[in-house]
């Protein structure tokens, strides 16, 4: 019988790092088993061991990803039901958080979204209305499912190396029946840089920019960081929308968050204003933006940006 | 076609938002139509539109669940160009978490599809302004049974097949489901009209159901805090942030930022 049971969906060859800090909180939790799909390396089996899973279950079918999340949500019931654990944890992401709704309603399980910290009871800590209040809330239900965010524990190993059982689990069939279909899918091209919603760092850029991103990519690869942008600079076609940090965007909570010619309307805000250090370029002294920046020049971007840039390369040699 | 498009009633964003009250519930003074839902709204206009519109016997309802107030996301709605509304709302409602919402919404879903026309699509924005959490559309589609489409960047109905975009993740893709269907759609999808004059006074005539609990046959123990499944223990304002050092560039301002992020060790 499984404590906490971890969902992670197709890591490819390796665990993301998200799905490392699932498993530390996890075996907070007690006995972890985790639920997988996609091919298990034997890297990654080993690694789920080495973070304390003892049973990894499998779906039975290959099929999970040509639908969209009622068949996962389907097998996740039935893995949580064949470990017995009383919390599943899954990542944070609006997948995530939907197989995390439709498993609730399947378990008559409570649902907690966007959680920051998980206590020992289940307890969850999570901010609302855009970062305003910091709530604790629960699940009343004998399960609790809880989506959890990126970047606020240390993923850490267990310290022991047994291999974890593999155990196949019956996805049910009508899980599959009533289910969104994915006639195609494209591959969207990777930047290298770290994915915005787990960075440490974030470089963002808006209507300031005017099209031009290259000040702000040199600034990102200086410092590690990802790029992000406002909806202006999406929509204007500058950069993907997949890069949006906002309202309607990705939420982003990074120790450091750089924005520069963002004036900091309302929706941007509410995707960044949890940000450990907010830091803004712009030319308008009235901008919002500088409400809420620990650190803020009031200048042009294009002078300010390659300046710093140049000066983190003369520093770090 | 029958298209029921979900409109939250929310706290407007434009000023501070509190938590307060029994159960921790967000104060729902100064509310307004999450904007969010008006994508879903016009969405729903269209599709009606191409089909002939009212006379060729398509309905876009606008339901809105929530306390007397969020009679106006309703009103708003049908100013913008919902042909009805439905209000469900019920003291018993009050403090509902999304599986309590989800399943209070999804017995007003039947008890409009109950008059022998069923309805073929449930249309709703990517998330609420307030909650955020984007639970209700796929906790909807689990309680309905239906096909869920969720954070529809396009969307097109041809016979009794939804196709959408949708940009998800390290992915763009293209989603088929079969009517009836929960479809929740993001701010890519259209342009979303205003109220005109004209829509203002048309919206007068139209009219607004009233439901209770006991009208979608579902009871007060089901919903509200009672019926809800998470519980919100403390809620506890975050300090505002506040503005920080803030200079003028004279020419060396991007080393004075790396003194900063060195000072902050952050490089
Ligand atoms: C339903 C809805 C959802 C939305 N969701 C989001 C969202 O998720 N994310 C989001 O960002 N927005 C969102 N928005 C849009 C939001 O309201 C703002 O319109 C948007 O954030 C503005 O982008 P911006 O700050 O880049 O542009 P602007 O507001 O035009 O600001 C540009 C800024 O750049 C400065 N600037 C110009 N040139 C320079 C220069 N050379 N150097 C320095 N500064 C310069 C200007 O002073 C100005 O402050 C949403 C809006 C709606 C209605």
């Amino acid at each position: 019988m499984a404590n906490a049971l971890v969902f992670i969906d197709n890591p490819g060859a390796a665990l993301k790092k998200s799905s490392l800090e699932l498993l530390t909180i996890a075996r907070s939790l007690g006995e972890t088993a985790v639920a997988f799909t996609g091919e298990l390396t034997d890297d990654v089996a080993a690694t789920l061991g080495a973070y304390g899973a003892t049973t990894v279950y499998r779906p039975s079918v290959e099929e999970l990803d040509n639908y969209l999340v009622g068949p996962k949500a389907a097998y996740l019931a039935a893995a949580v039901a064949a470990s017995g654990a009383t919390v599943v944890l899954l990542d944070n992401s609006p997948e995530g958080k939907e197989i995390a709704g439709r498993l609730g309603i399947k378990l008559n399980a409570g649902v907690i979204t966007d959680v920051v910290g998980v206590e020992a009871d289940g307890t969850a800590h999570k901010s609302v209305l855009a970062g305003s209040y910091n709530t604790t809330a629960k699940a009343t239900t004998p399960v609790t499912v809880l989506s959890v965010k990126a970047n606020n524990v240390e993923p850490a190993p267990a310290g022991a190396d047994a291999a974890p059982a593999t155990v196949t689990v019956e996805v049910p069939a009508e899980g599959l029946a009533n289910s969104a279909r994915i006639a195609a899918r494209t591959e969207k091209p990777v930047s290298g840089r770290p994915d915005l919603s787990e960075a440490r760092i974030v470089v963002a850029g808006g209507r300031g920019v005017d099209g031009d991103f290259g000040p702000l990519e040199e600034l990102a690869d200086a410092l590690g960081a990802a790029v992000g942008a406002s909806r202006a600079a999406t929509d204007a076609g500058w950069i993907g929308h997949d890069a949006q940090v906002g309202q309607t965007g990705v939420t982003v909570s990074p120790q450091l968050y750089i924005s520069a010619g963002i004036s900091g309307a309302i929706q941007q805000k509410a995707g960044m204003q949890t940000s450990k250090v907010i830091v803004a370029i712009n030319k308008d002294a009235e901008s919002p933006v500088f409400e809420i920046a620990d650190y803020g020049i009031v200048g042009d971007l294009f002078k300010v940006l390659p300046q710093a840039t140049e000066e983190i390369k003369k520093r770090k040699g | 076609m029958k298209i029921v498009v979900l409109v939250k009633h929310v706290p407007d964003a434009q000023f501070d938002r509190h938590i307060n009250g029994p159960g921790n519930t967000t104060d729902r003074e100064e509310s307004i139509l999450s904007e969010l839902d008006e994508y879903a709204l016009e969405a729903a206009l269209q599709l009606a539109e191409e089909r002939g519109g009212p006379k060729a016997g398509n309905e876009v309802i606008a339901l809105s669940m929530g306390p007397s107030g969020a009679v106006n996301a309703v009103k708003k709605s049908l100013q913008i160009g919902a042909y009805s509304g439905v209000h469900l709302s019920d003291d018993a409602l009050a403090g509902s978490d999304a599986a309590a919402t989800s399943l209070a919404l999804a017995a007003a879903i039947r008890h409009i599809s109950a008059d022998g026309r069923p309805v073929d699509l449930v249309l709703t924005g990517m998330a609420s302004t307030d909650g955020e959490t984007s639970l209700i559309p796929a906790q909807l589609a689990e309680r309905l049974n239906f096909p869920q489409v969720t954070f529809a960047s396009s969307l097109e109905v041809a016979g009794s097949q939804v196709t959408a975009r949708r940009d998800a993740g390290a992915f763009s893709e293209t989603v088929e489901a079969q009517l009836p269907a929960v479809v929740s759609v993001t701010d890519q999808i259209n342009e979303p009209r205003y109220p005109n004059f004209k829509g203002i006074l048309a919206a007068k005539k139209k009219k607004i159901a009233s439901l209770s609990l006991a009208d979608i046959g579902v009871d007060a123990s089901q919903v509200g805090l009672a019926g809800s499944w998470t519980v919100v223990e403390s809620a506890e304002a975050r300090p505002p942030r506040t503005a920080g050092t803030i200079i003028t560039d004279d020419g060396d301002a991007g080393i004075k930022l790396v003194d900063f992020l060195a000072a902050q060790k952050l490089l």
